[in-house]
């Protein structure tokens, strides 16, 4: 998925970082999932519930090894 | 009075902050419950329900991804009946809203992205302590990414944003509740006009009141910003301004800069100038409470979040047609009720240039802290903060949460003037107006003045001329912004 890093960063730089159109993908609260919809925005909600057994130390470790 | 406190967890079992406050509330308001509370068994949600005095053994043993049940009631039988009700609410089948199909959905940000592999933006408002790991991997993914959640360490933040700046992707946040990108209002904003100005704010509502006076005005917003409260903190270094720097400066589409933060960590005021200083473009900066910035040529500094919206309209002045009303000023103090907290930064600093004495539970400089302030200062307090919000709903989604300070003030002799915000927009209440309204019918002739501003445009679902009609007509003085409202309090005022 990660693109190649732009040759010139101040050009490209704003299309990547400042996407159009910007298509979401919602990790949290279904509401701002609905919302977005609501006004015509691309969105993907995440049905999410505490990783790794709810641990936050071994979720940010298992995010760090790219799992 | 004795009092029974019962616990109970239901393993693996996760529902979102939101939907857990809404049944803490329904439980809380049954009779002979003193308090009640649902939260995952996370440490910092452990804490929270200690401090509270809802956390037993049993609770004490859940986990991250178990859900704590606390119920603290007149009677153990009342208690135990409340917790019954509990049970019935969580297992009752709940609806998606709006008849929406039932549909697969994903669980992780890999799935989604299968889904949906053009996405560019992740949008995380899970709770703090998961949140940098969520980001993570969106980020390695190609996503930009937008944190609402908060209580996310620093040192991890940090972490995060140097891993975004290598990979050319946004990190904004954490406790980030504001942006606007290419158009695309995300978590709480306003719907504006398009246009040429860009904002970048480490402030949400700052965002919010700054893009709105903008479109209201005929103006329009190219993109906003959010980078999260402590973006500019020495900790940090200023990465994500920075970087929204850059990208607006390369940005065709954007003309005009707006910067919006509380004072910056000095060295990263300097780095951030320095780069404001070469780039072609026009800024405004607007750093709320500093005394002075030693500005490069192409940026003119702004006292007031009005100011910084005139500046960047190229000096049209915003309220020119209002009027103050012709009130006598009445003996007393300042109190001010927000639920912004970049508005009641605002008031305070607007307060304190007036010559007034001023304390806050999250003081600006020069401002006491509120604990420590004497019956004659001004008492300017954001609702939004953590002692108000743990384990309850920000005041923007859920208004009762000022009603009953509202209601004390309004009968306290000491007080001259109430003011408080009203921030519409996604994700805020439908009516915040009509719930001051309420609370104000039942108040005496005598009351303190209450002054109001609207953060929010006519295009926001609860239309701004509307939630206006509805202050006036309850007798609050609105005006046209969050700095004419602290502008207003000072002339109303007399020691």
């Amino acid at each position: 998925m990660t693109q190649e890093r732009p040759a010139s960063p101040a050009e490209n730089g704003s299309r990547e970082l400042l996407p159009a159109p910007v298509k979401v993908v919602n990790v949290g609260l279904p509401s701002f999932a609905e919302e977005l919809a609501s006004g015509g925005v691309e969105v993907i909600q995440v049905t999410w519930s505490p990783p790794a057994g709810g641990d936050p130390e071994i979720a940010d470790l298992v995010s760090k090894l790219g799992a | 009075m004795t009092e029974f406190v019962l616990n109970e967890v239901r393993k693996q079992f996760y529902l979102d902050s939101v939907a857990l406050m809404r049944l803490s509330r329904s439980v809380t308001e049954r009779d002979g419950v003193i308090e009640a509370a649902l939260m995952m068994g996370t440490p910092a949600n452990r804490q929270i329900l200690t401090d509270a005095g809802l956390l037993t053994e049993i609770g004490a043993a859940a986990q991250g991804n178990d859900l704590i049940i606390g119920i603290r009631a007149e009677t153990e039988a009342g208690a135990r009946e409340a917790l019954r009700e509990v049970f019935a609410l969580l297992d009752k089948p709940r609806s998606t809203g709006g008849g929406e199909s039932e549909t697969w959905k994903p669980r992780t940000v890999r799935g989604a992205l299968k889904l949906m592999p053009e996405a560019n933006m992740a949008l995380i408002s899970v709770p703090g302590e998961f949140a940098a790991a969520e980001a993570r991997k969106a980020l390695r993914r190609g996503l930009n990414t937008m944190i609402f959640s908060d209580n996310v360490p620093i040192e991890q933040e940090r972490a995060l944003k140097e891993e975004a700046r290598t990979l050319q992707r946004l990190v904004m946040g954490p406790d980030c509740g504001t942006a606007i990108i290419s158009g695309v209002p995300l978590a709480f904003a306003n719907r504006v006009r398009p246009g040429d100005i860009g904002v970048i704010g480490a402030s949400g509502t700052g965002i919010q009141e700054i893009t709105t006076l903008i479109s209201e005005a005929g103006g329009g917003i190219s993109h906003a910003i959010g980078v999260g409260g402590r973006d500019l903190s020495q900790a940090v270094g200023g990465i994500t301004t920075l970087m929204a720097i850059d990208a607006l400066d390369a940005d065709a589409g954007t003309r005009h800069i707006v910067l919006i933060s509380k004072p910056p960590h000095r060295d990263v005021a300097r780095t951030v100038l320095s780069r404001v200083g070469r780039s072609e473009k026009r800024f405004t900066v607007c750093f709320l409470g500093a005394s002075d910035a030693e500005l490069p040529a192409n940026a003119h500094f702004a006292a007031t979040l009005r100011s910084a919206a005139e500046d960047a309209l190229g000096g049209r002045a915003i309220g020119k047609d209002f009027t103050p009303p012709a009130s006598t000023p009445r003996p007393g103090v300042v109190a001010g009720l927000y639920s912004g907290g970049t508005l009641c930064a605002e008031a305070q600093v607007i307060l304190l240039r007036h010559g007034r004495r001023v304390a806050s539970n999250a003081p600006a400089p020069g401002a006491q802290k509120l604990a420590e302030a004497d019956a004659a200062c001004d008492r300017i307090v954001d609702l939004g903060a953590d002692e108000y919000t743990k384990g309850r709903p920000h005041p923007m989604i859920d208004p009762s949460a000022r009603d009953e300070m509202l209601r004390k003030t309004l009968v306290d002799p000491k007080v001259a003037v109430i003011l408080v915000d009203v921030v519409i927009g996604y994700g805020a209440h439908a009516d915040p107006a009509g719930h001051i309204a309420a609370i104000m019918a039942d108040a005496a002739p005598n009351r303190p003045a209450v002054i109001a501003s609207v953060t929010g445009t006519e295009d926001d679902t609860q239309v701004r001329s509307r939630q206006i009609a509805t202050l006036q007509k309850a007798g609050v003085l609105v005006v046209p912004s969050s700095t004419h409202a602290a502008e207003l309090a000072v002339t109303l005022c007399r020691d």
